[in-house]
């Protein structure tokens, strides 16, 4: 799997908030097609490292490259405008608007009624939210509906949907299991396959070790700010990987 | 492991349930109608609807809440409020008034020029207010209720001052037909009404700024995630209802043919009642123009029907009040059934 570029690497970052080292000396790969989990307990750094990735602040040392160029993105508007796609756990929908007006908010596709008035073209948002969400196995029969309507698990595919849309390379979701139900994470579980089968990157923050190993090809382990070990998930154990992140 | 084929369709009921949903406001102008016309019939065998001086009063009284309501939509979607708006359109009244004589006596303006003078002054003036309730609120994270709170003094007494504490009296007959006269049959007040309503209707449904301004209401990380201007929208939001109560304020002044502070003073309830009875929730979000228009109406039938039954005319407050809050309730009720979420 980890043959050619990658999309992302993280070589040697590290970011200090006053004397507090957030991060220290963190690297990384993520590869296309490739599910990237991090792990670590509250204060790691895993936040942090998205953070720098996504555009919300600079890192201090070290590069970030993304397709082999390093980036220093000013806004996370402008990481998004690179192909960095970051779903936060509040998933950032309106929930009045439908699954097309979602995914098009901010730039609404426009036609003109009888060739003068100009209106929004609510047909091709229908139709663009309708195949976008087939692509995730995600078969929408109400495409009017507002998000609203939709469960937990559902609007998770609304906001990733959103993200292929408009070509995101690398999908960034922080603990995208943790208000869900079960049968829910399964469908997230499922989404984040779905994107691993699409070619995107995806790097996947969760305290939840099964899911971890569910869906992870690499588990990258946060500790007090550093990295504290990499494993595959086929050669290590749930056990392993608690030791990495609390020490010893 | 793939996600099974799965619509809304457990959290959302039929389409057609939906949009009598939305229509209920004019459900319940229906009912309303029907109770005064069947009482007119029983009482004296007149028609309260089909008397075409009823329902042209009726029209006439609904002209400036609505125009009022208008704005008040926008901005109540957005989940804000504007407070100002009625001291706005006395101000807009106030000048509206002193423009039309000004122009006339001094530069000798002829009548028609003078008329469209005074209506543009009276419009122009209050993208003040609005401008500045759009910067309090967008720049400097003032509250709207607050922000817009404090205008309605500003504007009040602005209005007051330019008008000396008196009512402006206007001379001038192109003017006077605006307010008072009749296209077809039509009042011109009911025409120029109906244009705004489109073109707000067209503006709230069909525009990217009306798409944004529901996105805004529902959820601010949304519309800031989009990349969408909240600050400028914002400011514009607050402009265009200020400029709604402009031309309320300046078709005022052509209706009673003076311009008066006071002139909106009783319409601003008025104005967020017909919103809410509309559909519109005031935490944002939601809300039409269609419902906002049947909101209006809903209140002027109340309260002329009242009269024209021989209620005391003060019964008009209990009963519009009453409305207000069963519309809400109603409203709560709809979002419980209908699966929305509550709002948070």
């Amino acid at each position: 799997m980890n043959d050619g570029e990658p999309i992302l690497s993280v070589r040697n970052v590290s970011k200090a908030f006053g004397a507090v080292q957030a991060l220290n000396r963190v690297s990384f790969d993520v590869f296309p097609g490739e599910v990237v989990a991090l792990a670590g307990d509250n204060g790691a750094g895993k936040s942090t490292i998205i953070k720098a990735i996504s555009g919300v602040f600079h890192h201090d040392e070290g590069d970030i490259l993304l397709g082999g160029k390093p980036i220093k993105f000013a806004t996370p508007h402008e990481a998004r405008a690179s192909g960095i796609e970051t779903i936060y756990q509040d998933l950032a929908l309106a929930d009045n608007l439908s699954i097309g007006e979602n995914i098009f908010l901010g730039r609404e596709p426009k036609r003109r009624l009888l060739g003068v008035l100009p209106i929004l073209d609510r047909t091709k948002m229908a139709v663009a939210a309708k195949e976008t969400m087939a692509s995730l196995d995600f078969h929408v029969t109400r495409l009017e509906a507002p998000v609203a309507a939709f469960s937990g698990g559902q609007r998770q595919a609304i906001a990733i949907g959103r993200a292929i849309f408009w070509n995101a390379r690398l999908v960034i979701m922080d603990e995208p299991t943790a208000a869900l139900g079960v049968p829910e994470q399964r469908r997230v579980l499922a989404l984040i396959k779905s994107l691993r089968g699409q070619g995107k990157g995806v790097i996947f923050i969760s305290h939840n070790l099964r899911d971890i190993f569910e869906v992870a090809d690499e588990i990258v382990v946060f500790r007090r700010g550093e990295n504290s070990g990499k494993r595959k998930p086929s050669q290590t154990t749930p056990d392993e990987i608690v030791k990495l992140m609390v020490g010893n | 492991m793939t996600i099974a084929a799965t619509s809304p369709s457990a959290a959302l009921p039929h389409p057609i349930i939906v949009w009598i949903a939305q229509l209920r406001a004019w459900v319940f102008l229906i009912i309303l109608v029907v109770f005064f016309e069947v009482w007119a019939r029983l009482s004296d065998g007149s028609s309260f609807i089909l008397n075409g001086y009823n329902l042209q009063s009726i029209l006439v009284f609904a002209t400036a809440p609505l125009l009022l309501a208008l704005g008040q939509t926008f901005v109540i979607i957005s989940s804000g409020i504007d407070l100002s708006l009625g001291f706005v359109m006395g101000l807009s009244s106030v000048i509206a008034a002193h423009a039309s004589n000004y122009f006339a006596a001094r530069w000798g303006f002829p009548p028609f020029a003078a008329m469209v003078a005074a209506i543009l002054s009276g419009t122009l003036v209050a993208l003040a207010p609005g401008l500045v309730n759009g910067l309090l609120i967008a720049r400097l994270q003032i509250p709207p209720f607050i922000g817009t709170l404090g205008m309605y003094g500003v504007a009040r007494g602005a209005a007051y001052l330019f008008a000396g504490g008196m009512t402006i009296a206007i001379d001038n007959e192109w003017y006077a037909a605006i307010g008072n006269g009749r296209i077809f049959g039509v009042p011109v007040l009911v025409i120029l009404t109906a244009i705004a309503c489109l073109v707000m209707h067209y503006l709230l449904s069909q525009t990217r700024f009306g798409q944004h301004t529901y996105a805004l209401g529902a959820s601010k990380a949304a519309a800031n995630r989009a990349g969408i201007d909240i600050k400028g929208l914002t400011v514009k939001l607050y402009l265009l209802s200020a400029v709604m109560a402009g031309i309320a304020g300046a078709l005022y002044t052509g209706r009673f043919t003076a311009g008066a502070a006071q002139a909106g003073e009783p319409l601003l309830l008025d104005s967020i009642a017909a919103v809410v009875i509309g559909g519109a929730s005031l935490f944002g979000g939601s809300g039409t123009i269609w419902g906002t228009i049947a909101g209006a109406l809903v209140i002027a039938v109340i309260q002329y029907g009242l009269v024209f039954i021989n209620v005391e005319p003060f019964w008009q407050f209990i009963a519009v009040g009453a409305v207000i809050i069963v519309s809400v309730l109603v409203d709560q009720t709809q979002r419980r059934l209908m699966g929305g979420r509550q709002v948070e």
